[in-house]
Formats: structure tokens, sequence, C-alpha cells
């Protein structure tokens, strides 16, 4: 994982980037109606996966922009970048 | 056999070829009351107290690698207590109690040494928390001291305090220290095995079996179990197990890394951290440097960090100890830490019944280990969390009562 590909720079160093977490997480549409435990669920919980991971980047260092990212957690090997908005890749296992 | 000058004596006249095993190694049973799964220092911890304080018999600890071969084994061995809430401060300093015996309880050496922990401040915001915390602590009974920038500088000789990061005084836990890791292992597995706990190694969950919300049983890589009650202490894979028994967590686990330098004379009789700069280190009885700092912000299990993390953490090092810039830094590994959103650990009970978690402790899960471990073996005996357990409840990402050390935590601790 020593190179990332941003979908609008291409291929950059590593260093430039962070990673922010578990991607397409939706907000509850209805915040005032939803439980307690829905909203904890929302804000908390992960689904941290060993394996194929979907999770948000920033390019800090360069474009400044958001993208995401197919990432395996057991080898770290990135399998795609993609824009905010695309839908998530299928996986091929 | 305990462990004593009459056993060393007796021991060397056959040079030391016919010490007993520490543990065993028995085949697992088809059966147990009590299971515990993660055999690192908080598992084994759970396993001995469950024994030794509750009496329970029939107790297993099921560990996927080898005993110490985990996180147990890769932290940097910082204890302290010194934490702002008053909830956290009950816990850690309920851990550092029970450190101060623990190795003539365990009948082994566990070469605990308190030799004082160094917050670093480096700035007038620094000073502003360092002194919250200091105050926090007073009144929870908690040894402290805040120093200013003269003090600190004549207990730390080599210390730069006029550098690129000035040190304007520090926070001060006398009672703080480090102990030896997988000396904490080794004689929490050996004094639990010596009251019948059967330590299985090499031995993987797969699955977990849950009847009707009640756990029943699980899968391994050595067979079937059946249970009646199953403690998860399984650190940085605590979502794996979790999902298993068909439940999420709040946890993210990501890789932190440390590093030791070639061992050299005594130089630094103390620990010291800085939050702001993000580096600490203290030196270890054989002589190295041990090294750490913060964890990478991707979620992994590959149990390596980014390169990019070491040089984080060494420029600070050689800012803040000009003396150490040509030392040759020998090794650095990595370990999967479990970080909840507080930054606190959970420890109580779980969505399916009679399946208990102690987990998310993230980079600072050894100090803990036998306050950990107490509590936890008390929350899985009783069925109920403790009155220091409770507020570290799974509930708590519910009903918004978080613990939240972030800040007085910072970074990695």
């Amino acid at each position: 994982m020593f190179i990332i590909d941003c979908p609008y720079c291409g291929e950059r160093d590593q260093t430039e980037f962070t990673c922010h977490g578990e991607a397409h997480i939706a907000r509850p549409s209805n915040p005032n109606e939803v439980s307690d435990e829905e909203w904890g669920r929302y804000l908390f919980f992960r689904n941290n996966p060993k394996g194929i991971h979907f999770e948000r980047w920033t390019h800090d260092h360069g474009c400044r922009r958001w993208f995401n990212v197919m990432r395996d957690t057991v080898s770290d090997k990135i399998l795609k970048t993609y824009k905010m908005g695309e839908s998530r890749p299928e996986v091929n296992e | 056999m305990k462990y004593s000058i009459f056993n060393l004596v007796k021991n060397s006249l056959s040079y030391h070829q016919n010490w007993e095993k520490a543990w065993n190694s028995p085949d697992l049973k088809s059966e147990y009351d009590v299971v515990i799964v993660g055999g690192g220092g908080h598992g084994l911890g759970t396993a001995y107290y469950l024994a030794k304080e509750f009496g329970v018999k029939n107790i297993a600890v099921l560990e996927k690698g080898w005993i110490g071969g985990g996180n147990t084994g890769r932290n940097t061995t910082i204890i302290r207590s010194n934490y702002l809430w008053d909830e956290s401060a009950a816990l850690y300093n309920h851990a550092v109690n029970l450190w101060e015996g623990l190795s003539s309880e365990l009948n082994f050496n566990v070469m605990f040494s308190q030799r004082g922990l160094y917050h670093l401040a480096h700035s007038i915001h620094d000073m502003q928390e360092i002194s919250r915390r200091g105050y926090s602590n007073y009144l929870n009974g908690i040894d402290t001291e805040i120093l200013n920038k003269d003090q600190v500088a004549k207990q730390i000789p080599h210390l730069n305090v006029n550098g690129r990061y000035p040190v304007h005084g520090a926070l001060l836990q006398r009672r703080a220290g480090t102990a030896r890791h997988d000396a904490v292992a080794w004689g929490y597995a050996r004094a639990a095995e010596s009251l019948g706990v059967d330590i299985i190694q090499n031995c993987e969950v797969k699955g977990i079996n849950v009847s009707n919300g009640k756990v029943v049983g699980l899968e391994t890589s050595k067979g079937s179990v059946k249970v009646d009650k199953v403690g998860l202490v399984p650190a940085g894979h605590s979502s794996v197990l979790a999902n298993m028994a068909g439940f999420n967590l709040p946890i993210n686990s990501v890789p932190l890394q440390a590093l030791v330098s070639e061992p050299i004379k005594p130089i630094l009789d103390c620990v010291i951290m800085s939050n702001s700069v993000h580096v600490y280190v203290s030196q270890s009885d054989k002589g190295e440097l041990v090294v750490g700092a913060g964890s990478d912000s991707y979620n992994s299990y590959s149990q390596r960090g980014s390169f990019d993390m070491i040089e984080h953490m060494m420029a600070p090092l050689v800012e803040l100890f000009p003396i150490f810039s040509r030392l040759k830094m020998l090794r650095s590994w990595g370990g999967i830490v479990d970080v909840t959103p507080d930054r606190s650990p959970i420890i109580g009970k779980t969505p399916v019944k009679d399946l208990f978690i102690n987990c998310g402790w993230g980079t600072g899960g050894f100090k803990a280990t036998p306050g950990s471990a107490h509590v936890f073996a008390e929350t899985v005996f009783r069925g109920e969390p403790t009155d220091i357990s409770g507020p570290f409840s799974l509930e708590r990402h519910f009903s918004g009562a978080l613990v939240d050390e972030a800040a007085a935590a910072a970074v990695a601790h």
C-alpha cells in the first residue's frame, strides 16, 4: 500500500493520504425518530472486517478531495479506488 | 513448585536442566464451565482470578497462537493510572494497586519497576491540560505532581528543553513505570494452571454456537467444546469474534508500532511521554531504548504498520534527546489494536446471554492487565458488571455516557 491511486491525481505516495474509516454509511434520514440504539449504531458501530474493507480517504497533501478505497485488511493491498458517490464495487472472491 | 532461593540453589546443582515446565499443554476437553478466548495477559489473568477468587473449577483459556505472542508481548510495557475521568481513574488505579503486589501474588518476577513517568508539556495549552488532569488525579487519590521547566530539566538531564519542542513542564506520576511484558503472560499462565486452568495453545476459535440467545459452545481448530459461559478477550480480533456470535462492535482495528534501539548503558531512569509531539520512550533493563508512538489511520489485521510512522516517532525523539541521534534501531514490529470511539475499553455483557467481552483497550491495554482481568473475572462470575466495570459497558454507545479519554490519552498510551 505504498502507492495510492487518487481518482483525481493518479498514483501518489501513501504519506500524502489519510484514512477516515468505513465508507457507505448512510445517515438516518429521520434522526428525530430513530431510537438511541439505532443512532448509536449509526455513530459508533463499524464492520471492521478481516478481509475486504470499503473506506474513505482524503488526499491531504494533493487535491484535498475525498474518495473511496476497496482494500484487503489482511494484506493491505488496495483493490480499487473510486470517486465519492459511485456505487460500491462488487467483491469477486 | 514454588520458585524460591532454595529451589534456585537446588536446581543449580543439576545445571538448571531439571526445572519443571511452567505450564503443560493439555488436550481440549469436551466441556467447560468457563472458556476464555484469548491467551494474552488480560485473558490469562481473568482465568487466574476466576479460579483463585471465585472458585471456578473447570476453566480453559484458548489461544490462537502461543502464550505471549500477541499484543502482550508487543507493547512498550508502560504502566500508569493518571487518567482524567473518575471511571478510568478507578479502573487503572485498581490495576496499579494490583501491579504492586503482582510478583509475590504470582510467585513470578514480573519486574514491575515504579521508575516514574513524565508527561511532557510543550505549550501553554499542554500545561493547562496536564494541570486539569493532575488536579483530577489528585481528587481521585492518584499520586501526581505538576512540575515546571526547571524541575524537569534537573530530573532528566539529557532532555533538550529549549529546542524545537520547548518543554514548559511535565505531569509526573511516581507510581507509574514499566514491567516485563512476557513475564506477565508467563506468570499468569503458570499461576492459573497451578489452580487447574487448562491452557490450550494453537487453538483458534472458528465459530460460536448460540442457541435461543445463549452461548452454548465453540467450534475450534482442535474440535468442538460445550460451554456454560464464555469470556472473549481477543484484542485486535474482537470484531471477528463478535461477528461469529452475530453482533457488531464499535471498534476499528488498526496497526500500532514500536521499536527498540541497540542496548546502551543506563541513561534514562524514567518513562517519558509526549502527547503533543507524539513519542514515548523508556529504557529496558537490557539497556535498549523502547520507543513507541501513534497508530496508523487505516484498519488492518496485517501486524505491520506504515513506514512513515517510524519517522513520525523518531523525529521528535532525536529533537527531545539529541544524544540518541546516533543510536541504531535494531527491531521494529507492529500489533493490531482495537480502538473504540472514546479510547476506553468495553467490559461486560453482550447481546448474547452468558457471552461476555473485554476488549477495546486500543493502544493502552498492557498497563491495565491485572485490573482488567480482576474486574472481568468478577463480571463473568456474577453475570453482572461490577462497580468498576459498569461504566465501560457496550450500552454506553447507545446512552451516550462515553468515558472520553481521547484527550487525556491523546495518543497511543
